[in-house]
This record gives structure tokens, sequence and C-alpha cells, in this order.
């Protein structure tokens, strides 16, 4: 027992130190691990990857918070979208043939790892301005954060909200109707849509993707779906690893971190869009 | 905007910030402590508590499992913590913006914490 137990630790370490870099919450990663190698159903594997979520999240905003990178009225403002989209994706779920939106949210994905990809060609990673936006400025979502890497301050502005809002609904019915991929589009609508930078991105993707699975961890809590001897230890590794991701994430470089995205992003994409036309 | 009104505004957005990020450690501190002495009893004890490797699934189960020092019961009740603390966050953001003055927010994060409270609800029924 107590040997599942550390690997199970190990595994949540290495979960949350990936997740809380890319601001993705590792279901993706976690669902096959737990499947595939250790031989969980996958009921569990989604009650654990749930939770694994709300661990990587909340383990590594503490960090994001203190460093101040992360964007809370972003975060805010666009969490309205992401639990209303989670809840008509709960309010959906029987009415709508998930094939279509694995198909739609996939071809989405490799839509946006393209855009990444160009950007990573062209060079141009933190110090696009984005035009002065109206609603931007109404919202009061403009904001700065102290790059380490760069050795100063980078102001950043933000454009497309209407656009950004759309993107996080989806994102929203994703988590809420198939279970995963809501940390990828959150990332998606403030990287590709709204022209934030890579790091506010990613690390206000973690604030919000731990609010986004809040709303639906309670129905796999009362179900049963969630082990405690799965769950427990997972959560402890993660929180340990996220803390661990979150400071190392400091001292990457945007770039180095839109490298490691791509081929995840890819992943995930092609992974949903081959689960719709199966 | 002029510069002055911006700088304020972002010093005042870092204090919401870290008096949020305290309370949210607080809160992991917390639901973690709980978890891990649930571990640590699951494997000095080498059972869960229950027959047949069952756990609680209801409050009545784990309040009734922690009375009696069931691991499992008590590991439940730190997963359940765990799951409050992105909403402890939202609670305290809509308090942090309402002691900085600014309403707007103050009215988004209201909306947002509302919304989840639906679910909470949808969560339960289901």
């Amino acid at each position: 027992m107590i040997n599942y137990a550390l690997l199970m630790i190990a595994i949540g370490m290495f979960a949350g130190f990936a997740g809380a870099i890319l601001g993705l919450g590792g279901g993706i990663i976690l669902t096959p691990i737990l499947t595939l190698i250790m031989g969980v159903d996958i009921k569990y594997a989604i009650g654990a990857s749930i939770i694994a979520v709300i661990a990587t999240s909340s383990g590594a905003t503490i960090a994001y918070l203190r460093d101040k990178v992360l964007n809370l009225r972003v975060a805010m403002f666009l969490e309205i979208a992401t639990t209303l989209g989670a809840l008509s994706g709960a309010l959906l779920t029987g009415v709508i043939d998930p094939k279509y939106l694995y198909i739609l949210f996939g071809l989405l994905l490799l839509f946006s790892g393209y855009n990444m990809i160009r950007k990573l060609i062209s060079h141009q990673e933190v110090l696009h301005l984005a035009h002065p936006d109206k609603l931007s400025s109404k919202f009061k979502l403009d904001s700065n954060y102290f790059d380490n890497v760069e050795g100063k301050t980078i102001n950043y502005q933000v454009e497309h909200i209407p656009g950004g809002l759309a993107v996080m609904y989806g994102a929203g019915i994703a988590s809420g109707l198939l279970g995963i991929g809501s940390g990828a589009f959150k990332v998606m609508a403030m990287d590709t849509v709204m022209k934030m930078p890579l790091k506010p991105s990613t690390s206000t993707s973690n604030l919000m993707m731990g609010v986004t699975a809040a709303a639906s961890a309670t129905v796999y809590f009362f179900n049963g779906s969630i082990k405690p001897m799965i769950a427990v230890p997972l959560a402890l590794g993660i929180l340990v690893g996220a803390r661990g991701g979150s400071r190392i994430m400091r001292d990457m470089s945007a770039r180095t971190i839109r490298m490691i995205f791509v081929p995840i992003l890819f992943y995930i994409g092609i992974e949903m869009f081959l689960k719709g036309i199966r | 905007m002029d510069k002055n009104t911006k700088e304020q505004m972002n010093e005042e957005m870092a204090d919401v910030q870290l008096i949020i990020g305290k309370i949210l450690r607080l809160g992991v501190m917390i639901s973690a402590t709980v978890m891990l002495v649930g571990l640590i009893l699951l494997i000095v004890k080498g059972n869960g508590g229950y027959p047949n490797n069952a756990f609680p699934t209801d409050f009545t189960d784990i309040w009734a499992g922690i009375a009696t020092l069931k691991p499992y019961a008590i590991m439940m009740l730190g997963i359940f913590l765990l799951i409050l603390t992105p909403v402890l966050r939202v609670v305290v953001s809509i308090y942090s913006f309402y002691r900085e003055g600014d309403n707007l927010y103050v009215v988004i994060t209201t909306i947002v914490l509302v919304i989840l409270a639906i679910s909470f609800i949808f969560g339960i029924l289901r």
C-alpha cells in the first residue's frame, strides 16, 4: 500500500509540475497514465483528474499571486463565461452528440497550435502591443508583470474581448460536457485571441481552471467517482509539484514555454478530433 | 487614464493579490494536512476502515467515520476541503475588491460566485 501511495505521489508531482508551467489541468496527461499504466477504471480516473485540476490550480496560484504574474481582473471577467459554459455543458448532456464537439474543439486546438508555431517562427513573443481597446479599458483588463528573464516590467494591453469570451464559454462547455481540455482552451483564448503575453496567460489559466473544475467536482464527489486511495496521494504530489513548477516558470522564457506547449496542443487536438470521427 | 491613477490601480491590485494568496495558502495547507493525516493513518492501519474497500460519499457517513478515525473518511474530508479552495478564492476576491472600492469587480466576481453556487446545487441534485 505504501508503494502504491508513493507511486501516486510521484505521478502527481510530475503532473503538477508540468500543469503549473503550461496552465493545463493535467487531466489529458493523467487519464492515460492512470488507465493504461496503473489499471485504474476510467470512472475513477476522471474523478481523480478533476481533483488533479483543482490541486494544480490551487498549488500554482499561491505562487502566481505572490509574484503578481497573473491577471486577476481578466480571470474574474472571463470566469463568468467559463462557469456559464460549464453549467450549459452539464445541462446539455444527452442533448448534443459529444462527437461534433470533439471534432470542433479538436480543430480549434490544431488551429491554435498553428498560430503558436507562426509566433515562434516570426520571433514575436511578448512585445506585440495590442490595439487600444474600449472594452479592455472599461473593464480595466490591461496590466503588467515583471519578467525575470527579460529583467523588466512588461506592460500589456488585451484586445478582442468578445472573441475571448466566446472561446472561454466554449472552454466551459468542453469541461462541463467532455470533462477535458479546459486549460488548453483558456490559454488559447488569452494568448491567441486576446493577445495577452504567454506567462500571464498560463498563470491566469491556472487560477481559472480550479474555479471551473470546482463547479463540476461536487457531482463527481457525491456520485462516488473520487476514490480516496487514488485521489489523495495524487493531490498531495500535485501540490508539491505545482509549487515547484510555478517557481521554475518565473525563470523560463516565454519562447521556451511555447515550445513545450505546441506539441502538447497538437497532441490534445488530434486526440479530440480522432475521438469525434471514430 | 493618467499615469498616477494607473499606478495607483496597479498597487491596489497587488494588495488584493497578496491577501487572496495568503488566504488561499492557508486553505490549501489545511486540506493538505487533513489528506496527509488520513493517508498516514491508512498506511499505519493497513485498511480504509470500511468493508470491501468501500468509502463514504455523503456528509453523514463522512462525519460518522471521522468520529471513529476511519482513514478513508478523513481522506474524503481532505478532498472536499480541496474542492472548496477555488470557491474560497472567489469569496475572498469579492471582499478584496470591495475593500479596494472597485464596485465593478465586486459585481463581476459576485456573478461568478452565484453561477458557481447554482452549479453546486445542480451537482448535488443530479
